[in-house]
Order: C-alpha cells, then structure tokens, then sequence
C-alpha cells in the first residue's frame, strides 16, 4: 500500500484478457524481481515452494511438489498470463487447489478466517493474500525462469 | 490434472507395523465401498512417517503416548464425585469391557445423538459419578481416551454409517469436501487428492483417524481427533469449528469411515 495505493487497480477493478491473463501492471510500478523471490520463498508471504518445486533456488528448504514445478515457467506463460495466474490461477484451471491471492472480498469464501488464528475474519483487515505490488514482484521473477 | 506424475507414489511401500515384536496391525487395506473408488486403498498415517518415527510406535517402552495410557489407568481406578464411584466399580477390567469400544466411535446413543468417546465419558462422570465433566481435550479426557482406545489396538476400525447413523455421516461427507478458509482447501484436496505430495515440509497422508488419540512430537503431547480438525481447519485461514461441536462428530464420523478396515492403533505417534 502506502503512497501508491491510488494507483493500484483494486481486485475488483481487474481488466481480463481471454479470461486468464492481465496485461496491465496492478500497480504502474516496475515489479522487483528478487523481493518477488522473497515473496516466493517466505512462509510469511506467498509460501509458493509450499506446493511449487524451483531448481533456481536450491537453498530453500522444503520444496513441495502438489503444484507443477516452476522450472521454465517463464518460457511456458506470458508475462499478463503469470499476472493472471498469481492473481486467480483458478481462472485457467478451475477448481484448482491453488489459492487466490488477489481477492479481498470476504463473501467469496466459505468461514474466512482471521489469518492462522482460527477466528472469524475481521471485516476491517480482511485483505488479499498478497499485496498487487508483491505480485508484480513475483512476476517479474516468474518472468525469470526460462530454464527448464 | 496432468501434475499426477509423482502424485500418490510414496506411503512407505513395505513397512509392517508390529508392536513389540508380537502384535500386527493393518496399516493397509482394502477401500471401503462407500468411498466409490476415491482412495485405490487406505493407508494409517504411520506409513507416511519417517523411519525414526515408525519405530517409536513399535515399542510400547519408546512410545511416549504410553504415558498417557498410564495415567488414564490410574484414572480408571479412582472414585470421583458425589456417587464415590471409579470408572472400574462400573466396567470392572477394561481390557474385558472396553474392547472393542473405541472401533466403533462415534456412534449413535439411545438417544439418536451422535456421540463420540468423549461424550460417553463425560455421561458417566455426570450423570453417574457425579462429578464434573472434562474439557474434551483436557489431560485428563486424552489420557483417558488413551487407556480406553488402547483396549481396542489390532481390531479393525468399524464405525456403522447406516440407519440413525446416515444422515450424520451425510453431513461429515459434505464437510470434508468443502473447500474451507481464504485458501478455499478441503480436507479432500490435501488427504484425498494429494496424498504421498509434499506441501512444504509435510508429506501428505491420508488423514486417517484410525491412530488416534495420537502423540505429536511436535505438540510433545497427545493430541485429540478434533484438535487436529481444528489445525488443519485453521490452515485453511479459516475460523474453525469448536473441539467438541456437532460439526466435529459429524466429520470424525465420516473421517473414521473412510478408514474402517485399518486396525486401531491405540495411541500412535506422529511427527
Ligand atoms: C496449495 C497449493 C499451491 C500454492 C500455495 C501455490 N500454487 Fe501455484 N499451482 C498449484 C497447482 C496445483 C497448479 C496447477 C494448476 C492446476 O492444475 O490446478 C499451480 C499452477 C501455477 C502456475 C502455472 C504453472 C505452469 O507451469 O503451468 C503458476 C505460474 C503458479 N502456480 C504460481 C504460483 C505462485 C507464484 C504462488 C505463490 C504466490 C503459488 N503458485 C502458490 C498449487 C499451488
Ligand atoms: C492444507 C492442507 C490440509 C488440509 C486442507 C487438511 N489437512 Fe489434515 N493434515 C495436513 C498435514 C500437512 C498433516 C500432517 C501430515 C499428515 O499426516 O498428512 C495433516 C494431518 C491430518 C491428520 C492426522 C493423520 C495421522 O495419521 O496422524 C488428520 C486426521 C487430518 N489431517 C484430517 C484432516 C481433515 C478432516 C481435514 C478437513 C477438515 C484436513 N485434514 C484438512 C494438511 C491438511
Ligand atoms: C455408576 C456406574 C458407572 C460409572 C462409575 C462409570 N460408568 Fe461408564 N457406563 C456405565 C453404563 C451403565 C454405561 C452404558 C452401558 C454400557 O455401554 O456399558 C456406560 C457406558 C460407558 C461407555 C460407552 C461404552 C459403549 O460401548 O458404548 C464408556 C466409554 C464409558 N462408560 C466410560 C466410563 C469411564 C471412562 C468412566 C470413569 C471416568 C465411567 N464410564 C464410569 C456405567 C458407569
């Protein structure tokens, strides 16, 4: 958030191409790729290698395997379809175990927790799982891995 | 889904559970019909663990849930409440009276309630010791669920999901297949879809219930049925149901089911 939040197209507000890609930027601001690999990696953030497998980081601990690796990913999809794909991967593969993470609206899901506590959602902190700035960070390291 | 490839290749292809060298327990078994082909067979937990693990539940002197079972033992032999009753003034040898009782759990009272072990302990200390009920995931009521489940180790779990039962297990089917929490996952998608996967340091299992009450290394304590519905609920960033709710026996009722032929392991232990 924070000075750019105006910016920023709120989850509502996202324009689709064919669906499944988004070719704008969420926020105008030129993804960080190595945040983006923090984002990746961090259990406290996206914890993408809870289910994804990324030869490019092999000093992460604990890659899963429930989700396709990402080695290549960014040879396999475009850089508005990784937009898409981290926003709401459930629109190209529907009913996907993988998770939405830019959806702030409670009513979507069924008894929305308070984060890890076990409680009922707050109505005031509600928020998406990743901020549209960490997922232009993720993309723009997504867009890095071309090796397979 | 074209990610199958090494989906579903990993419960530990021969190990045999077998306590001091003496009992077996099945740890593999045939699907029950009722799953419709959802599991090509069932798996306890105990295979999905590492070998460290396993072999802690092999030997009732490195099991650290015995603890437990041993304080439930003593339990079961002390008079509490107004009526100065102990559970063995009423059921005399457990080894004899309560064999058998834990396979069966939850089942339907005379009621027509669906009650789980903890509730019909409870009933007892109520309404015939007088005495105060336990929190259902209190010490005291997992050690006793220990002692009592222990009863039963080798014998095949075999709850009943018909008659007064059905509608019951109806619901707990339903649960298991919502998809929970901001992270939209159902019990399915992890313990049914993904079984033998990695999700992080976690190597899916089946999330059968057939081990418990279960000691968690992790927790360094025993952990109950619901508890650990909560947790994998709370994983979901959902708000969880209440230990002890009738949406928790609804679901440890169909959870059971889905693992009736594997052998109760009394107390097992997990990592
Ligand atoms: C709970 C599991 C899970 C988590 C967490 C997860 N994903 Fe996924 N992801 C999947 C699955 C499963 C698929 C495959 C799509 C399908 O068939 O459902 C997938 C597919 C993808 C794809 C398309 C891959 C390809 O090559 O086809 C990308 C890109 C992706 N995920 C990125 C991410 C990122 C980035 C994160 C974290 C911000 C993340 N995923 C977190 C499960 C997950
Ligand atoms: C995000 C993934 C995930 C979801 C969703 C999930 N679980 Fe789990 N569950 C785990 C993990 C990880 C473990 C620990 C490793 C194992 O035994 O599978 C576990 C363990 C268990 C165990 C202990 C198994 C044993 O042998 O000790 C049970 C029982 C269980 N889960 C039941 C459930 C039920 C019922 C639900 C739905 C209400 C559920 N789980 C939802 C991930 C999940
Ligand atoms: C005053 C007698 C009395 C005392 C004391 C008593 N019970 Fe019971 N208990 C019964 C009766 C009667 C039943 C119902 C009939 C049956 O199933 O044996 C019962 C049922 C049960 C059941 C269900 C068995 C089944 O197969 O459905 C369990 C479990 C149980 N008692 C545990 C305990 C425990 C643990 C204690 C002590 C904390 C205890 N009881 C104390 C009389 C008693």
């Amino acid at each position: 958030a924070g000075a750019s939040a105006s910016a920023e197209i709120k989850p509502a507000d996202v324009v689709w191409e064919d669906e499944i890609a988004i070719p704008m930027s969420l926020t105008g601001v030129p993804g960080d790729p190595a945040r983006g690999a923090e984002v990746l990696s961090k259990r406290s953030l996206g914890n993408c290698v809870a289910c994804h497998q990324n030869s490019a980081m092999p000093d992460v601990a604990f890659q899963g395997n429930v989700g396709p690796t990402f080695d290549g990913v960014g040879a396999r999809w475009s850089e508005a379809e990784l937009r898409g794909l981290v926003a709401n991967a459930k629109r190209a593969f529907p009913g996907s175990m993988m998770p939405v993470f830019y959806n702030d609206s409670p009513a979507d899901y069924i008894r929305p927790g308070d984060a890890y506590t076990a409680k009922a959602y707050n109505p005031e902190t509600f928020s998406t799982l990743l901020t549209a700035q960490q997922i232009e960070d993720v993309v723009a390291y997504l867009v890095t891995l071309t090796e397979y | 889904v074209a990610l199958s490839g090494a989906a579903h290749a990993d419960p530990h292809p021969d190990a045999e559970l077998i306590i001091e060298g003496e009992l077996q327990l099945t740890t593999r078994a045939e699907a029950p019909a009722h799953l419709d082909g959802a599991l090509p067979e069932i798996y306890s937990g105990w295979l999905f663990r590492t070998d460290e693990t396993r072999s802690l539940q092999m030997d009732d002197f490195d099991n650290p849930a015995m603890l437990a079972v041993e304080d439930g033992a003593d339990m079961w032999e002390t008079a509490e409440g107004a009526a100065e009753q102990s559970c063995a003034d009423c059921h005399g040898d457990a080894s004899e009276s309560m064999k058998g009782v834990r396979a069966v759990m939850p089942k339907v009272n005379e009621n027509g309630d669906l009650w789980s072990m903890e509730d019909y302990v409870n009933n007892c200390r109520t309404e015939r010791m007088e005495a105060d009920a336990w929190g259902w995931n209190s010490q005291d009521m997992r050690n006793m669920t220990s002692f009592i489940s222990l009863q039963s180790r080798g014998m095949p779990v075999d709850v009943a999901i018909d008659g007064d039962a059905a509608p019951f297990w109806e619901r707990g089917k339903e649960m298991y297949y919502t998809r929970f929490g901001q992270l939209e996952l159902s019990c399915a998608n992890c313990h049914e879809d993904s079984w033998g996967m990695m999700i992080r340091a976690d190597h899916l299992s089946q999330g059968q219930i057939n081990g418990f009450p279960t000691y968690r290394l992790k927790n360094a304590g025993m952990v109950s049925v619901h508890n650990r519905f909560r947790g994998c609920i709370r994983d979901t960033r959902a708000e969880s149901f209440a230990i002890g709710s009738q949406e928790f026996r609804e679901l440890e009722l169909y959870v059971a089911s889905r693992g009736n032929g594997l052998s109760v392991e009394g107390v097992s232990v997990r990592q």
